[in-house]
């Protein structure tokens, strides 16, 4: 409106209008659709707020009442549940990740069929993660095709029951994460071991360095951001962690509520229609992922910035 | 190739017999389970439970019918719902994405840093947070029971978004632009017309990678919808799982399984080469 003064602001302004319009569906959305329920979800979570049969109790102010209630739950179990089911898939998946993603860019060893094994390894991610849970409840039950196989083999003298044990159930989720992820790491870093500068091989290769020297005292320090990120978002994907440990267990996280997770439990609350403790479950995870961004924050950012980052190693490449 | 270095030949086809074992290994996992899917899927409830069998039953027909015959579980409804909702997420997300990030890359406005700031932020934050003022604003709204809060909230996607954008850094020219400008096209024309088609790898991209995370997306739906005609596929297999085991048909089970998942195997073997690029491209933020 103003803008008048300088003709560098004219120019500005001109064009502005149509930033603003074409930014506004995105947040017009995402107000409606995200943050006002955001805001009513931790809103919420000071009421006491739930259904009993037909009736509805409150919303009555209560204070941080629903959050003392909810640490004495099994609340901390259910969050230990769900950072010991991620990290028992997490270090056999970065390891494996690491792994191939070293053999399929070592030159040397110049593995072929690549797009084949990429292929392949990336499948197990698309799938919806109910079906492959179905898949897994019946092919692991009492008497589903694995027991079956193994008494038929003579390896049990009868049917292990994977889930009723913790063991097995807990192994099991961990296992499908596994599956479901590692392709996916294993693409991201390669992509980041591909955009380290060549030229420092060659260097480190005329000063005779070995393929593991290169790797551990080259590759690993310059992927080092991405790993990082790597981590926080498979954590943050991990307190996601819901459709495998839901259908798998029907939504009971059993044997001893041992493979309940933190999705599990406020899915639990929203199901019974107790607003106020669900609330307050969300808020938790909610401070816990804003941690966590602020973690990928400064890792990101002490390394000269977001998206430049890659533009400045392409050049290299 | 030509780096191959002379000495160490033998330790290194050792080194490389020991890879494609790993590798075979890992194949072997990925492809099992959907192998003995597809082979259950074809034998009835007597044979899945003698075991694992190589070969194919005979029961694939009888087992799709059963299945389609199913009054409890209505697949054709459901595939119908799950294709309307994964299709209009994919074209909601991708298009809406690809204007927010031009919005932002082309044009100087005074809060355009402050909006890239707050996406950046918000792509890390769980759908499931706000779940619960989700489904009661859905419920204020009257839209339980609708496929429309399953995918008009695809308009916001943070992460498409900020794919569109590393997208237009490194590939959109803004002299086109200007040059359309001269020429008298309108902004919404020139996007429409121009930078849409320049987008367009990132685009199809990204409507895959929507797709396949609406059609196997179970949280909200399951929270959204609790009538039956209005079901999407993965509320009908958590329907399934809850059954009563000892009294199902398993080859109904396996059929249904393998319904969920064979379209997207399908696009996934026909776009894997796409796909596993945007993975590569989306990904390298470090």
């Amino acid at each position: 409106m103003n803008a008048e003064s300088t003709p560098k602001k004219r120019k500005r302004s001109r064009y502005a209008k149509w930033g603003y319009l074409f930014i506004a569906p995105f947040f017009i959305v995402f107000i409606i659709f995200s943050l006002i329920p955001l805001c009513s979800t931790i809103y919420y979570s000071f009421f006491q707020y739930y259904r009993q049969g037909l009736k509805i109790i409150g919303p009555t102010f209560t204070g941080m009442a629903n959050y003392v209630k909810l640490f004495q739950t099994d609340l901390p179990n259910y969050l230990g549940n769900t950072l010991l089911i991620w990290l028992i898939g997490f270090v056999p998946q970065i390891i494996i990740s690491l792994l191939l993603a070293a053999w399929f860019t070592n030159q040397r060893l110049n593995l072929r069929g690549q797009g084949f094994f990429k292929t392949v390894i990336y499948m197990p991610n698309l799938i919806m993660a109910s079906a492959f849970a179905m898949l897994f409840f019946a092919l692991f039950s009492d008497n589903g095709p694995v027991n079956g196989s193994l008494v038929s083999l003579g390896i049990f003298s009868q049917p292990f029951r994977f889930l009723a044990s913790i063991a097995g159930t807990r192994g099991l989720i961990s296992f499908m994460n596994f599956l479901m992820w590692f392709g996916n790491t294993t693409i991201l870093l390669m992509a980041a071991i591909m955009g380290v500068d060549p030229g420092l091989y060659e260097a480190a290769e005329i000063d005779g360095a070995s393929s593991n020297q290169m790797f551990w005292r080259i590759t690993i320090p310059l992927i080092r951001p991405i790993m990082a990120y790597v981590l926080v978002t498979s954590l943050i994907g991990g307190l996601q962690m819901f459709d495998v440990p839901q259908i798998l267990t029907n939504g009971s996280g059993n044997p001893d509520r041992s493979a309940t997770t933190m999705i599990m439990y406020l899915n639990n609350h929203m199901y019974s229609k107790n607003y106020g403790m669900a609330g307050a479950v969300s808020t938790v995870l909610f401070l816990i992922c804003a941690a966590l961004c602020f973690l990928i924050y400064f890792i990101t950012t002490n390394n000269d910035g977001f998206a430049g980052n890659k533009r400045k190693r392409g050049v290299h490449g | 190739m030509n780096k191959r270095s002379k000495s160490g030949q033998s330790g290194l086809s050792a080194a490389r017999a020991a890879c494609y074992l790993v590798l075979a290994v890992l194949c072997f996992l990925c492809l099992f389970f959907f192998y003995m899917l597809l082979i259950n899927a074809s034998r009835n409830t007597y044979q899945i439970q003698q075991g694992f069998s190589f070969l194919p039953g005979k029961s694939f027909v009888v087992n799709l019918k059963n299945l389609l015959k199913n009054a409890n579980i209505p697949v054709l409804s459901g595939i119908y719902n799950s294709l309307v909702v994964s299709a209009l997420t994919a074209l909601l997300a991708s298009y809406f994405s690809a204007l927010t990030a031009y919005g932002i890359y082309a044009y100087d406005f005074r809060f355009k840093k402050t909006a890239f700031t707050v996406i950046l932020l918000i792509m890390m934050m769980p759908t499931q947070i706000s779940a619960v003022g989700f489904v009661n604003q859905m419920q204020a709204m009257g839209l339980r029971n609708s496929l429309i809060p399953l995918f008009l909230p695809s308009i916001a996607s943070p992460t498409v978004f900020f794919f569109m954008k590393q997208y237009l850094d490194s590939n959109m020219p803004m002299e086109i632009v200007e040059a359309a400008r001269i020429d008298g096209s309108g902004e919404f024309h020139t996007f429409n017309t121009i930078v849409l088609p320049i987008m367009k790898p990132a685009v199809a991209v990204q409507a895959i990678f929507t797709f396949v995370t609406a059609w196997n997306n179970f949280f909200i739906p399951a929270l959204l919808i609790d009538k039956a005609d209005k079901k999407t596929l993965p509320i009908l297999i958590a329907q399934l799982r809850s059954a009563d085991f000892l009294k199902f048909d398993m080859g109904q089970v396996y059929m249904m399984v393998t319904i969920a998942i064979i379209p997207v195997i399908m696009i996934y073997l026909i776009l894997s080469k796409y796909i596993v690029r945007g993975v590569a491209l989306g990904g390298v933020k470090g």
